[in-house]
């Protein structure tokens, strides 16, 4: 194919990651949008339902009473053969999680972004990522952008992943709420042409057909429903090389890619912080300063989340004495009680790896971090070289 | 009866040929089954309407009784899904439903 | 430790059976558990039940895969399939109106290896209940052929179970399935 010399240099459009996850689902021209308002998601709905009435997106845009019917309706069109779309946050998406488990073990090919927020009590409308840590155990595959561009490449790049015959699972994509969902960045747009030709429908197999009955999501006894959620496991099992195999094709015809895992700044680093989205963002700019004060610390931004990309991390970690992980939400009474390190944790004594782990959560509720805080991670990621930090760090909690 | 693997069961354990409850037949329990007796039914259709299983049968078949009453159709029972409710025999206003105990072999 | 496996079919008292097995059990001073296991819940679907009775408070959860007694309430489950793992040795209480011997011989459980105890529990459930609800009157079978708890323990927690002339009905039914059991080696 002539993607190697046909990617033109376009030029950005100013854009919030709301808008360019909308602009994603309309080139895609999803036939199905069902989805809730919620802040900080609300704009990805505004912009889709103004692109449905001025024809801009010929779909349907069904207005569900809740974020519960929002994923039924969007599952439902999605059996039907319909690339179906719906994006939410924080209470919305606690609101769906039974159905989470039902899009997941349907297999269905459904693509959701989520503008992460802090869960309830008490209210809160500002950005960490609980809702979406609560939610990682449905089955979905789940990616973090750092920028409004990644959300717009991602949200496409999921679909082909999605409807692969061999995956047939539905997408997370989590960005964050207000320090990403609301605000504007440069974005490259492509043509629906080329992105329908990258990702072309490929709808449900056993799409629901008067003329060719079939039962979906009967009642299965214990002899049978372990085998079926093994296929989940599989499935899952072969997602990190798709996803990389998807993110190589989406650079020859688009001339930008991710990986599934990023490491930024990791040549002769000694240490590592562990971090997505928008903080993974953050630190790409002050990293330079941490290591003109001598700290040699390297960023692991971790892309796809679901499945784990152990292989990566396990490489990229082999030379490093501390790996300093980041969380936005926190999993009370664990043993870590930020849930990504829990599960780096489990990583490191499967693979017996050498570093010293630290487990630091950070930005609840978006308590606000500046630059010199980040920095301050990056000091306490190179202590942590020769000193151990047993106990989570609450970062910036008043005592 | 081996059971399936993984491999062999489709995707999220979709049913490719639905309408397969045709074939598991729900009726083999039953201790009284009703017979109709076609010279007393006067098709009146209310056994079909009652069946909580539909299992009364309306079926094209025409009857002329003794008494020379011309009928078109005629009702009979699904045994295969007849559980041996009762209610056509007790809703049937011709009496002309009995229920009888099954020979169990 | 003891192990009964029932069979029945929905709506036809089984788990209550196992129920009330395990109540007199435990009110003879013994540990006892009885659980379900359902498939279909709708009436007329095959259903098993559990009970275990022994002198320890440590009693696994775990369908019986091996009992030392079967209970089958519905003749058309007496099918070689529902008998299966019946220890050698063990005890097939069955509503049927053959005979001990002959009923194992149909089964293919012949050879002096296996008991049964038959009695026609849905003629005598019809008689005393209007209704081929067994449960009751195999009890009586039970009891009879195995022992294992006294007919007058059953008799009560039948009682404090059910009130007045249902009650009354019941423990005829268990009384007279007692008397007219058939028992013996196959």
């Amino acid at each position: 194919m002539e993607a190697a010399q046909e990617v033109k240099s376009k030029r950005p459009i100013p854009l919030s990651t709301n808008y360019a996850v909308a602009h994603a689902a309309k080139d895609l021209d999803v036939d199905v949008v069902a989805a809730y308002p919620i802040t900080p998601q609300t704009t990805v709905v505004e912009k889709l339902s103004e692109f449905v009435a001025n024809g801009e997106l010929d779909a349907e845009f069904i207005h569900v009473e809740s974020e519960h019917s929002a994923l039924s309706a969007t599952l439902a069109a999605s059996l039907t053969g319909a690339r179906a779309f719906t994006a939410t946050a924080s209470q919305g998406l606690a609101l769906m999680h039974e159905i989470l488990h039902v899009a997941s073990g349907l297999r269905a090919p459904i693509v959701m972004s989520v503008a992460m927020r802090a869960l309830s009590a008490p209210i809160s409308i500002w950005n960490d990522q609980t809702d979406l840590f609560n939610a990682r155990d449905a089955g979905w595959i789940i990616y973090f952008v750092h920028t409004a561009q990644e959300a717009y490449d991602t949200v496409i790049q999921a679909y082909r992943l999605a409807e692969d015959r061999g995956v047939m699972l539905p997408v997370m994509v989590g960005y964050d709420g207000y320090v990403m969902s609301h605000t504007t960045e440069p974005v490259v747009v492509e043509d629906r042409a080329s992105v329908l030709k990258f990702a072309p429908k490929r709808p449900y197999p056993y799409r629901l057909d008067p003329d060719k009955p079939v039962t979906i999501g009967p009642i299965v006894p214990p002899e049978y429903y372990y085998e079926l959620k093994y296929q989940q496991v599989k499935a899952m099992e072969g997602v990190p090389e798709k996803a990389e195999d998807v993110d190589r094709e989406f650079q020859k015809a688009f001339g930008r890619g991710y990986g599934i895992m990023e490491c930024y700044m990791c040549e002769g680093a000694d240490a590592l912080i562990v971090a997505n989205a928008s903080y993974a963002a953050t630190l790409k700019s002050v990293l330079p300063d941490a290591w003109r004060e001598g700290l040699k610390v390297g960023l692991l931004r971790l892309r796809l989340y679901r499945p784990f990309p152990a292989k990566h991390f396990v490489n990229y970690t082999s030379n490093v004495k501390s790996v300093l992980v980041i969380d936005r939400a926190i999993s009370y009474g664990a043993p870590y009680q930020g849930p990504l390190a829990n599960e780096i944790a489990g990583l490191k004594v499967r693979e017996d790896l050498g570093f010293n782990l630290t487990s630091a959560v950070a930005g609840i509720g978006q308590r606000a971090m500046e630059p010199e805080d980040f920095l301050a991670l990056a000091r306490l990621a190179w202590e942590a070289r020769t000193r151990r930090y047993p106990e989570t760090i609450f970062y910036g909690v008043r005592e | 009866m081996k059971l399936p693997g993984w491999k062999e069961m489709t995707i999220g354990g979709v049913i490719t040929n639905p309408g397969n409850s045709l074939e598991y037949k729900t009726g083999d329990w039953k201790v009284l089954m009703p017979v109709i007796n076609q010279e007393k039914c006067i098709r009146c259709r209310i056994c079909w309407y009652v069946c909580p299983d539909s299992a009364i049968l309306e079926l094209d078949k025409p009857y002329t009784t003794k008494a020379k009453r011309v009928y078109k159709i005629s009702y009979d029972v699904n045994y295969d899904f007849c559980k041996g409710c009762g209610m056509c025999a007790q809703e049937c206003p011709a009496k002309a439903i009995d229920m009888v105990p099954v020979e169990v072999s | 430790m003891l192990e009964i496996r029932w069979h029945g079919r929905g709506g036809q008292g089984a788990v209550t059976a196992s129920e009330i097995i395990a109540s007199a059990s435990i009110i003879e001073g013994k540990y006892a558990l009885a659980f379900p296991e359902f498939g279909a819940e709708r009436r007329g679907a095959p259903v098993r039940a559990y009970t275990r009775i022994t002198d320890s408070p440590l009693i696994p959860r775990t369908p019986i895969e091996r009992p030392d007694v079967v209970v089958v309430l519905d003749r058309s489950l007496l099918k070689p399939t529902y008998i299966e793992g019946l220890k050698e040795g063990g005890t097939l209480v069955a509503n049927s109106p053959l005979k001990p011997a002959e009923l194992l011989e149909k089964l293919g459980l012949g050879g002096g290896k296996y008991r049964a105890a038959t009695v026609d529990a849905s003629s005598i459930a019809m008689k005393w209940l209007k209704a081929n609800i067994v449960n009751t009157a195999i009890l009586g079978a039970f009891v009879k052929s195995t022992e294992l708890v006294k007919l007058d323990t059953v008799l009560d927690v039948i009682r404090s179970r059910f009130h007045g002339k249902v009650a009354e009905a019941n423990v005829m039914a268990v009384k007279e399935a007692y008397e007219s059991t058939q028992l013996s080696w196959g």
